[in-house]
């Protein structure tokens, strides 16, 4: 099974086989969902009717609302836009924190903390969710019951789907950011406190840099988990949905190659901000 | 002064994590579980009770799900863990170079779409009106459109594609690690392929196939489009009906007793499963 012990002809083809549609697998679904994104039919499905760009730039005069012309899911894809601006802000410095409270510092009671940093990925989405709106919107029900103040923040919306978010996506950036931070070299840091420099100008012009690409590799993370996240995101939104609950409820409205066309836009950019962050984290 | 400086610095890092881990983690499912334990008497008064779990054990429609919920994501952890060994075993041990990356590269594509789309993509293949089906029947395999979405094999499908890359990762990285030399030993005492899979390899590999299947368990538990959009009438998802019972009724009571139950599920198989494997959440996770 190693490249030194022999394989039968067979067993080689038989695994090529297997890879082969696997790899089909894969890409199947998303293949099929890009190329109707530009076919020329009202309803994404067989025979295919030719090339067209109208689900992207159709202006509604044809009976057909391309998506760079329908205000409800623009307007849902700035929402996203926002939430993933805020979590990654939030979850990336709390990263860093964390990073060194738990690489550099010791203190009696780690071990312990360090398992509850890892608790929310082991807890389901939804009940991530779930917990956060029934503890913050309960609160503001009972403070708009008992003293007639509105807490509209710990209403459902913007703020609630950012702090829901936060709370399992700052777990990764600390890991990401913690595994670059373990590599480091503390010598160097020694290095530029015997030269004079105080603990802070070391940190930010020795340690800093260092842990650069694992920052950018985590901000790239969270923003992408943030801007695909559903199922915490669901359970906290109000009247400003953002875009995978838009397309959620368009959905089960019935499907049209616009969300296709939503879907393909999508998949670019995700994969461009991928390829940016790998690009960025294989040079160092 | 030395060791109040660090002190100050130990309390100045430590605030934000309690800040987050207390406000947005912990007090949220205490007060979870503390309203699971409510019973609405009437449109503002409250009383203490264990109603909610009673009815959780009463009603069979929702013990069923449960059950059900469960039984498909252990079966679907399984399924990904079988269908990824082999396509990690070539990443890590066959694959030459370029090649190398661009398969594992190749096993991240479809996680650039996020989990709404991919499911989007798997309906437009599968329902009636769909591209199998058409295929099919331009084959001549089917004389009319078959309609394979709404099922349970449907929805297995879909959830193992959502957690094929978070299986695929951390087996090609125990893999990477795994010395030819002892799969060469085993071979040479006189091992069969089997012998030196159960002995050899499983054994070096157990770290990442627990932390896969932690991952792909917690994801198929949780996950509620995938089942919602390719599900049949019958085939229903515990998360479902959480989002029912907080969105639909406003039953907050019986939501947070159901999504406490959930939890429980979770952590007891999570935890279950450590045990089995010898494996501590540290290692596995951290």
């Amino acid at each position: 099974m190693i490249r030194s012990v022999p394989r039968s002809r067979w067993f080689d083809a038989l695994y090529l086989g297997y890879l082969v549609a696997f790899f089909l697998y894969l890409a199947l679904p998303l293949a099929v969902t890009g190329a109707f994104a530009f076919n020329d039919a009202p309803y994404p499905s067989l025979p295919w009717k030719g090339f067209t760009l109208d689900w992207y730039l159709a202006d509604g005069t044809g009976g057909r609302t391309g998506l760079f012309h329908d205000d409800g899911l623009l307007s849902a894809l700035w929402v996203s836009v926002q939430i993933a601006f805020w979590v990654t802000l939030v979850s990336v410095a709390l990263g860093c924190v964390n990073a060194v409270l738990f690489e550099r510092l010791d203190f009696r009671g780690k071990e312990f903390l360090y398992l509850l940093m890892l608790l929310p990925l082991v807890i389901p989405g939804v009940i991530l969710g779930v917990s956060i709106l029934v503890f913050y919107s309960g609160m503001a029900n009972d403070a708009s019951r008992s003293w007639g103040i509105e807490l509209d923040v710990f209403r459902p919306g913007m703020t609630l789907v950012v702090m829901g978010q936060v709370a399992f996506i700052s777990t990764l950036s600390t890991l990401v950011i913690a595994a670059r931070l373990r590599k480091f070299d503390r010598q160097l840091e020694e290095a530029a406190l015997n030269l004079g420099a105080t603990p802070l100008v070391a940190w930010f012009t020795v340690t800093l840099p260092w842990l650069l690409p694992s920052i950018a590799g985590a901000a790239a993370m969270a923003f992408l988990m943030s801007f695909e996240n559903f199922n915490t995101t669901v359970m906290l939104t109000g009247s400003d949905t953002p875009l995978t609950v838009a397309l959620f409820n368009r959905l089960r409205e019935g499907s049209t190659p616009v969300l296709n066309a939503v879907a393909l836009l999508l998949m670019v950019g995700s994969a461009l901000l991928a390829l940016i962050a790998m690009g960025r984290s294989d040079k160092d | 002064m030395q060791s109040s400086v660090s002190r100050l610095s130990l309390w100045l890092l430590l605030t934000p994590f309690l800040l987050w881990i207390v406000l947005l983690v912990l007090l949220p499912h205490l007060q979870m579980l503390r309203v699971s334990f409510q019973v609405r008497e009437s449109w503002d008064t409250l009383a203490w009770g264990i109603d909610q779990y009673r009815n959780f054990f009463t009603e069979s429609y929702y013990w069923r799900t449960f059950v059900r919920t469960g039984v498909m994501s252990l079966f679907t952890t399984f399924l990904t863990l079988i269908i990824a060994f082999p396509i990690a075993w070539y990443i890590a041990r066959l694959a030459r170079g370029k090649a190398r990356g661009l398969l594992f590269l190749a096993c991240l594509i479809p996680f650039w779409a996020s989990e709404l789309v991919r499911t989007y993509g798997w309906m437009i293949l599968l329902r009636e009106s769909g591209l199998i089906s058409s295929w099919l029947q331009l084959l001549g395999l089917a004389d009319a459109p078959v309609e394979m979405l709404y099922n349970d094999v449907a929805v297995i499908i879909g959830l193992v594609y959502n957690g094929l890359l978070f299986m695929v990762v951390p087996l090609v990285t125990t893999l990477d690690g795994l010395d030819e030399n002892l799969v060469e030993a085993g071979y040479d005492l006189g091992g069969g392929h089997l012998t030196v899979m159960r002995e050899v390899v499983v054994p070096w590999a157990m770290p990442g196939i627990v932390s896969g299947c932690i991952v792909v368990f917690m994801l198929t538990l949780g996950s509620y489009l995938t089942p919602i959009l390719m599900g049949g009438k019958d085939s229903a998802w515990f998360t479902q009906q959480i989002f029912t019972q907080f969105i639909t009724r406003f039953n907050w009571e019986q939501g947070a007793a159901l999504g406490v139950l959930l939890l429980v599920l979770s952590s007891v198989i999570v935890w279950v499963g450590l045990r089995l494997s010898g494996q501590s959440l540290r290692k596995v996770m951290g």
